[in-house]
């Protein structure tokens, strides 16, 4: 369990246009890239497979994956659903201060 | 006297990036007040605006986190994110990192602040001047205090903390504005997101208004067990609501405090006078 390199991927992603690229290049350069990164299989999974759920659940702070979904082209209104689907699927948020209080067939802002 | 405005507002990404998803009179309404809280913050001719904002990993990060942190640079780039995303377009910003020294050396007279000479604005700084200086060419000195990456700073600090900028800001011959950003409940970036707690805001705003500091400082209300259970994590966001009271010493008159749900907060303007 390693929440903190996960958040620091997240926010070396969301600041730095270099990491942006080898992430989005994918293949052996997005496995260099995150091989630099003190991650679980879990952990390294969730990210190269863009699985916005199963970083929700395992304690991303939103404000760094809120800026992981549009980098990957996912709409607002998918992001919160995938979330949703990740607590579905994997239960409850483990860790971190971003834990659902809602039920998941909720929709607050009607999204 | 050389602090000559103070206010407090929303810095939700959601009011300008998803603008386009609210109902149009229920938006227009709250920007219109929020435009007529930048007016009242130009109508002061401020020479620099101080932004006391509570940023989201921009640039601080749990390596190395600054209970409170103050931007020391001639100029600044924003926002970070995804410009179609905010909804604002990249701006560079102008600072006064000489203004700045000023200011920091007074407030580490008193509180151990750190300093950044580089400072990427996020929503939290962008929203809020996208109606205050929509042009983006006032003087602005970005203050942070950490509100994401826990043990945050204890709220009797944050008083302290704009106790210090208010001397830093009374030293200095500027004209300057003073605005706290964030807040109030709010349980953003989830999928609870567009929850408020519209009973707990309007409390909270009450004391706010009435500078009433005990009631701001109950850690029975406010402390951070309470908060994160009542007003969720973007309730931590208060500490900003605080600096400001403790450095305009007035009372506050409310723009704006409604909720809507698709910009995740209870949207509010709010200024406060200096005394």
């Amino acid at each position: 369990m390693s929440l903190y390199a996960m958040q620091k991927f997240l926010f070396a992603l969301n600041r730095e246009p270099e990491v942006q690229r080898r992430y989005a290049e994918g293949g052996d350069t997005r496995t260099a890239l995150l091989a630099g990164y003190d991650l679980d299989d879990e952990e390294r999974e969730a990210i190269d497979t863009g699985d916005i759920g199963k970083l929700y659940v395992l304690g991303c702070n939103g404000q760094l994956l809120m800026h992981f979904a549009p980098l990957l082209g996912i709409p607002w209104a998918d992001y919160l659903e995938a979330m949703r689907e990740g607590v579905r699927k994997y239960g409850p948020v483990r860790a971190g201060i971003y834990a659902m209080t809602t039920g998941t067939d909720e929709k607050v802002a009607g999204v | 006297m050389s602090l000559v405005f103070a206010g407090v507002c929303s810095h939700a990404p959601g009011i300008t990036g998803r603008a386009h998803l609210a109902d149009p009179a229920v938006k227009d309404e709250f920007h219109a007040q929020f435009h007529r809280f930048g007016e009242a913050m130009r109508a002061t001719k401020p020479d620099a605006v101080i932004v006391i904002a509570a940023e989201h990993f921009a640039n601080f990060f749990m390596n190395n986190m600054p209970a409170y942190a103050i931007g020391m640079a001639d100029s600044y780039e924003g926002p970070i994110e995804d410009p179609k995303w905010l909804g604002i377009e990249k701006h560079t910003i102008p600072g006064d990192a000489a203004l700045s020294q000023r200011l920091i050396r007074e407030v580490m007279q008193t509180v151990d602040v750190a300093y950044a000479e580089e400072w990427k604005f996020d929503h939290g700084i962008m929203v809020p001047l996208n109606f205050l200086t929509p042009n983006f060419d006032t003087k602005v000195i970005p203050v942070n205090i950490n509100c994401q990456g826990p043990p945050l700073t204890p709220l009797h600090r944050a008083w302290a903390f704009g106790e210090a900028l208010r001397r830093a800001c009374d030293k200095v011959p500027e004209r300057i504005a003073l605005v706290g950003t964030g807040g109030i409940s709010h349980w953003p970036a989830t999928p609870d997101s567009g929850k408020v707690n519209a009973e707990w805001d309007a409390e909270f705003m009450r004391r706010w208004c009435a500078n009433d500091r005990e009631g701001m400082l109950s850690l029975d209300d406010y402390g951070d067990e309470a908060t994160y259970r009542e007003a969720g994590q973007g309730g931590f966001e208060i500490r900003t609501f605080l600096s400001v009271a403790a450095a305009a010493r007035g009372k506050g008159e409310i723009f704006h405090m409604k909720a809507i749900p698709i910009f995740a907060v209870t949207c509010t303007a709010a200024t406060m006078s200096v005394e």
